[in-house]
């Protein structure tokens, strides 16, 4: 079997414009590989979201993708200041983003649940002050 | 039909091999291989960019010539809405209409009239099918062809109603066969095209079986000759037209979703402007959309490649001749509905796929990323591909090989020289020598004079090969 490709995008927390890059290439080379579209479309969506999240709320951060042909793993680790209530970061409609981020359209409050909803596996480490990193599973 | 038939062609003949076209074409569909432009037909869609683009001529769209109507007993002339806005202070679409019959078309049947209907059933649709929201407008043939082979997420938010070109064929050979008493066969039905992805369309349609549209004609064409039969006509031309605002109003980019009466659409003209709207659409980044109306030319339909007037000026002339027009006067009669929705369905065609399966697929693609760090990257074209990752991309596919990058060569080149370099140096001083060197340096001169050849094939002029 062929080994993991693996994917790392540094997301810049500088540039809010290229929001979104790390995941329409990721969305591109899943379509080269023939990813079923169902799948494709959970984890542009899911990925999407997380790469929002980290420029709004953490400065930027890593993400790793891991593509094998069973399955999509992304880890979104950022170095923002954690989320001290996971549970109600989870409920649809909830946000802390600033109100500049709102005019844009962000900061609905679905970012979170939405990465859930696209995905078959989500897991959240976080510590106060120190970071926060989410790991998403797709299966294909 | 080949259901990748496509109608935007090469003339070798004409093609000096520069990168112009494979620079511009947005499906990277193009590769410069032997000097000569070749084009892919799964990724092409006909958007005819590299047409508008290519310096020589030498990119060409088939379409049928004038003198094709003469080879039917009675033959309707179907204009597009585009067709009215090419000509300089018309006031009266009519007088369009009347040319084109003396210009030798038996009868005329609007496509704006036909466009009316789609706008009344598309309101409709839409009113059924809040579930499905937002509908992609289906009447531009190279968009719906873009989503067939990129967008396998949107193929279900396709408006399955066929477009106003169909409608109006079907519309058009059912009254002329009523009015004539003459076989199908014997009556040709003539669209005058704004562009070459309509012509793609009448031989290879999506969303119908056949199209019962005969023949094809260039605006371009038809244009010079059916100025001075407008002349001829003269001010008072006879009442033909069948159309309001709503239908002329299709040639120009927004026109469609403006015949829907809803505020949420979104309307997209241009073809890297269509691609980045789906990219947006695909990840859900619009909310409350109803529809979306997608143009592959600039401006729209009045912005096809063959049409004659600037589209800017054309959506000028376009509002100017609507302006005291009733709303609509065509429409959605029990006569027309069997023609409007959809008879087959369309496909996901994964042709950009790297692989058969995604075994090989995946192997490939770590391949491509291997390579992708070894290429110059600076996308210059001058191997064929338009990128460096298209470059790398055909490498995995087969289709080309390293040594097509320039870079690569050089490299090679200046590799090889500093080892001879290095050879002769020890030959020299004495620490390496006698005969048995000479053979691997014999190996050497041989190596780089292929590199030489190789890089002289590249840049010789292909008309002198």
């Amino acid at each position: 079997m062929a080994d993991a490709i693996r994917l790392t995008y540094e997301i810049s927390p500088d540039d809010f414009t290229r929001a979104g890059e790390a995941s329409s290439d990721v969305k591109s080379k899943l379509k080269r590989l023939g990813v079923p579209p169902e799948a494709i479309r959970k984890v542009s969506i899911a990925m999407y979201e997380g790469e929002i999240n980290m420029v709004i709320h953490a400065d930027g951060g890593e993400i790793t993708v891991e593509i094998t042909p069973e399955k999509i793993v992304m880890i979104l680790a950022d170095k923002g200041p954690g989320i001290p209530d996971i549970d109600q970061a989870m409920q649809a409609g909830w946000s802390t983003a600033p109100d500049e981020v709102r005019s844009l359209g962000f900061g609905a409050g679905m970012g979170l649940p939405n990465m859930k909803k696209y995905t078959d596996e989500m897991k959240i480490d976080t510590v106060i002050g120190v970071g926060t990193t989410i790991t998403m599973v797709v299966n294909i | 039909m080949d259901k990748f038939y496509h109608s935007v062609r090469l003339d070798p003949e004409l093609c000096k091999g520069c990168i112009n076209c494979i620079k511009r074409c947005p499906t990277q569909a193009i590769r410069v291989r032997n000097g000569k432009a070749q084009i892919n037909s799964k990724f092409c869609i006909d958007c005819g960019e590299c047409i508008r683009i290519c310096p020589h001529h030498a990119k060409k769209a088939t379409y049928d010539k004038l003198d094709t109507i003469k080879q039917y007993e009675y033959t309707v002339a179907l204009p597009a809405p585009s067709l009215y806005s090419q000509f300089n202070n018309l006031e009266d679409v009519n007088i369009v209409l009347n040319g084109l019959k003396l210009m030798g078309f038996d009868d005329v049947f609007e496509v704006s009239a036909a466009a009316e209907i789609v706008s009344e059933a598309t309101r409709t649709y839409i009113k059924q099918h809040q579930g499905d929201l937002p509908l992609i407008s289906t009447a531009c043939p190279s968009v719906v062809r873009l989503i067939r082979v990129r967008f396998p997420n949107l193929i279900e938010h396709l408006l399955p109603i066929n477009p106003p070109i169909e409608v109006a064929a079907c519309l058009a050979a059912e009254k002329a066969m009523k009015e004539t008493g003459l076989p199908r066969e014997k009556i040709g039905i003539i669209f005058i095209s704004p562009c070459p992805s309509k012509v793609t369309y009448v031989q290879a349609p999506l969303g119908t079986e056949k199209s019962q549209v005969d023949r094809v004609l260039a605006i371009k064409d038809v244009y010079p000759q059916l100025l001075t039969y407008m002349k001829a006509v003269g001010a008072e031309a006879e009442e033909v037209s069948t159309s309001g605002k709503i239908g002329i109003s299709w040639g120009s980019s927004g026109g469609e979703a403006s015949g829907l009466f809803t505020e949420s659409y979104l309307a997209a003209d241009g073809i890297e402007n269509v691609i980045r709207v789906l990219e947006d659409l695909e990840d859900q980044k619009f909310t409350n959309l109803e529809f979306v109306e997608l143009n592959a030319c600039n401006g729209g339909c009045i912005g096809g490649v063959l049409t004659v007037e600037n589209p800017y000026v054309a959506e000028v002339k376009l509002k100017r001749l609507r302006k005291y027009m009733p709303v609509a006067r065509r429409h959605l009669d029990s006569g027309a509905e069997e023609y409007v929705p959809w008879t087959t369905e369309i496909q996901f065609e994964p042709v950009f796929r790297l692989g058969d399966n995604v075994m090989e697929s995946f192997f490939r693609l770590e391949q491509v990323e291997r390579l992708c760090k070894r290429l110059p990257g600076l996308d210059c074209g001058s191997c064929g591909a338009p990128t460096c990752k298209a470059l790398a991309e055909d490498i995995v596919r087969g289709e080309a090989s390293e040594r097509d990058c320039i870079y690569y060569l050089r490299e090679n080149l200046h590799k090889l020289s500093q080892e001879v370099s290095v050879l002769a140096g020890d030959m020299a001083d004495g620490t390496r020598g006698g005969r048995e060197v000479l053979p691997v340096l014999q190996d050497y001169i041989k190596r780089i004079a292929e590199e030489m050849e190789f890089l002289d094939d590249k840049v010789k002029d292909p008309e002198n090969k």
